[in-house]
């Protein structure tokens, strides 16, 4: 290619004060994929999906669930969705910004979710992973914990269970350390050992 | 002057491939002294990343008869650099790759000239990329090998019939290595398949579950995960773990030891612990240099025609004896990075909404529902309904405003195409051209729905 090479850096010096465009922003494959993951969400109206940074930055949204069965009826849990440039080959970042009493979600917001995690592909999508998420509201899995009290009160004593994820509910509305105070209590009882 | 008579140069055997004439050569090759003087006059090679392959590269292509490389790289050198990327002495520890190694290598090879670049790849404008004839990489992230495919496929530009035009390909040669596999490739935009086309062929990266890490670890890469995925936020709630940060590096070892101990697991080290978290494999000269010996040939070729170039993907493997094969990848032609799109005429009075009524009836789409996205911005969004309601009004607007009045761009659509009776969902890009607005005003796609 050197005849190019060439004519091209002749061409070059001709135009040395020719300035350049301004550099544009060009949108990543990952960006485009999301694009059209976000266009064909089909979203039960339970899940709801914003974008804290406007219309045009769609790595980074909140999807808020609100449970319309099971234990965690009547509770509404606010999760933040960070995808990288290279999505889909990685899954997005996902934490819950809800402090919840969950089997499979910790205090610090870590969520455990196979296809976020070890079984995520890249044909899966956004749509699948809000469904995955709704999934563990409407049935925690003490099989598999992240929050291990819960998830043994869960296992054993689910009466016990209801009535805790009601009395954390119920405090995480009145104020945002009321689950704290709560949680630390259970964790302790638990974990003197 | 060199010209009546032919001078040897210091390089031989370079002078055996550029000065005498060939049978497997490219068809444009034309040997002679000319050559080798265009070859050092006008290409200019940048070198993407100046760490284990960037060294060798720089060293190699400067070797090669290549006067004009800079070369780009974000890091500082590390002690546990110094065993493979010889550029680099103890005293340069915390000295920036780029410039160390830029330096070095014009110590040793006369008549080279390098400039360094200390920065992100994201840093640079696109222009400088634009300037370069060949751009080599040698990187350890599939992000970057992304992204800079991204920018150099975004210089090309196809013709009327769909063919890239020449001067607009922007060559790149790809190095990679890990342990003792390495691979090098070369990449054609628009001719042979962009690193866009074949990303899938990555394996993924091993992800351990969260609940095995928080109940029930086995080994110790699962200790080291707990320390940095679910222990580092409870303690340090909000502040964000910098892998590059020894502090927190050591923070992280010392935590897995405790949870391993508990746990009756052996092995936790600190050098386990940064592979783990940084995902890093170790790595070995040798390959390395193999690599990039490879690429430099390859760059070399591309250049001045001497031989045919790869085509256009090589795996090396030396885990169990020594393997090497070479693999013809066929390009995506529906690849949203480097694929010609599908190119659409526009009066410029046409409104988007007319215009994604014309998709519907577009032969080559057949494309309902479609949301329209131009340079990272949103024109219309058929769902959620939150973005629809904020991208509704754009519907009546001309598409030439709303793509800021330029004669031509790129657009990307989603949607629901239909062909042989199925439906499915797909994401397109357009090539969008507006007639200019001397004489043609209507033409036969625009009477649409």
């Amino acid at each position: 290619m050197i005849r190019l090479f060439k004519v091209k850096e002749k061409q070059k010096e001709l135009a040395e004060n020719a300035n350049g465009g301004v550099p544009i922003k060009k949108q990543t494959a990952g960006e485009l994929r999301l694009h059209k993951d976000i266009s064909e969400l089909n979203l039960p109206k339970s899940c709801t999906i914003s974008f804290p940074d406007g219309k045009d930055n769609l790595m980074n949204f909140e999807v808020s669930i609100r449970p319309d069965e099971g234990y965690y009826l009547g509770g509404t849990f606010l999760f933040s969705f960070q995808v990288s440039p290279i999505y889909p080959h990685e899954a997005p970042k996902v934490k819950c910004k809800t402090k919840v009493y969950h089997p499979n979600i910790d205090l610090e917001g870590n969520v455990c979710l196979n296809i976020l995690r070890e079984d995520w592909k890249p044909v899966l999508n956004i749509n699948t992973i809000i469904y995955g998420l709704y999934h563990l509201f409407t049935e925690p899995n003490y099989e598999d914990p992240l929050n291990h009290d819960a998830a043994a009160v869960l296992r054993d004593n689910p009466k016990m269970f209801e009535s805790n994820v009601r009395r954390a509910m119920a405090g995480g509305l009145d104020s945002v350390y009321g689950l704290d105070n709560y949680a630390l209590s259970v964790l302790n009882v638990h974990t003197c050992a | 002057m060199s010209h009546s008579t032919v001078q040897p140069s210091r390089s031989r055997d370079l002078d055996k491939l550029l000065l005498r004439p060939g049978n497997l050569v490219a068809p444009t090759f034309e040997p002679g002294t000319q050559l080798r003087d265009d070859l050092q006059e006008y290409v200019r090679i940048l070198v993407v990343g100046a760490g284990g392959l960037g060294c060798e590269l720089l060293k190699d292509l400067a070797l090669s008869g290549f006067k004009n490389l800079e070369v780009i790289d974000m890091d500082r050198i590390e002690v546990s650099n110094l065993n493979r990327q010889f550029l680099f002495r103890l005293e340069d520890v915390g000295k920036p790759k780029a410039e160390v190694a830029a330096k070095r290598v014009m110590e040793r090879v006369s008549g080279v000239n390098i400039v360094p670049h200390f920065c992100r790849i994201e840093d640079k404008e696109l222009d400088f990329y634009n300037d370069f004839s060949i751009i080599v990489l040698g990187l350890d992230s599939i992000e970057a090998r992304s992204y800079i495919n991204a920018v150099a496929c975004s210089f090309l530009e196809y013709d009327s019939d769909d063919n890239p035009r020449e001067e607009t390909i922007k060559p790149m040669v790809d190095g990679g290595t890990e342990g003792f596999k390495g691979h090098a490739r070369v990449i054609m935009p628009g001719v042979t398949p962009c690193f866009e086309c074949t990303i899938w062929l990555f394996p993924p990266q091993v992800k351990f579950p969260l609940c095995t890490l928080a109940e029930t670890p086995r080994t110790p890469p699962h200790c080291i995960e707990y320390a940095h995925l679910i222990k580092w936020d409870e303690v340090h709630s909000g502040k964000d773990f910098d892998p590059d940060d020894p502090e927190h590096m050591t923070w992280v070892y010392t935590e897995a030891v405790k949870r391993a101990e508990l746990f009756g697991i052996q092995g936790v080290t600190y050098s386990l612990t940064q592979g783990v978290v940084k995902n890093i494999i170790p790595a070995i000269a040798s390959t390395n240099a193999i690599i990039s010996a490879a690429c430099a040939l390859e760059t070399l070729k591309i250049a001045s025609g001497c031989s045919k170039t790869l085509s256009n993907y090589l795996t090396y493997n030396g885990v169990e004896g020594l393997h090497i094969k070479v693999t013809e990848f066929v390009k995506d032609k529906d690849c949203l990075v480097c694929g010609p799109g599908v190119l659409i005429e526009l009066d410029t009075s046409v409104t988007l909404q007319k215009f994604i009524d014309m998709l519907e009836e577009h032969p080559k789409l057949f494309l309902s529902k479609a949301s329209v996205t131009h340079l990272g911005k949103n024109l219309y969004m058929q769902a959620p309904p939150v973005l629809e309601e904020m991208t509704r009004s754009n519907l009546s607007l001309p598409l030439f405003e709303l793509m800021g009045k330029v004669p031509k761009d790129v657009v990307h659509v989603t949607g629901i195409t239909s062909q042989n009776d199925s439906k499915r969902s797909c994401l397109r890009k357009l090539r969008v051209v507006f007639k200019a607005i001397d004489g043609v005003t209507d033409m036969d796609m625009a009477g649409g729905a």
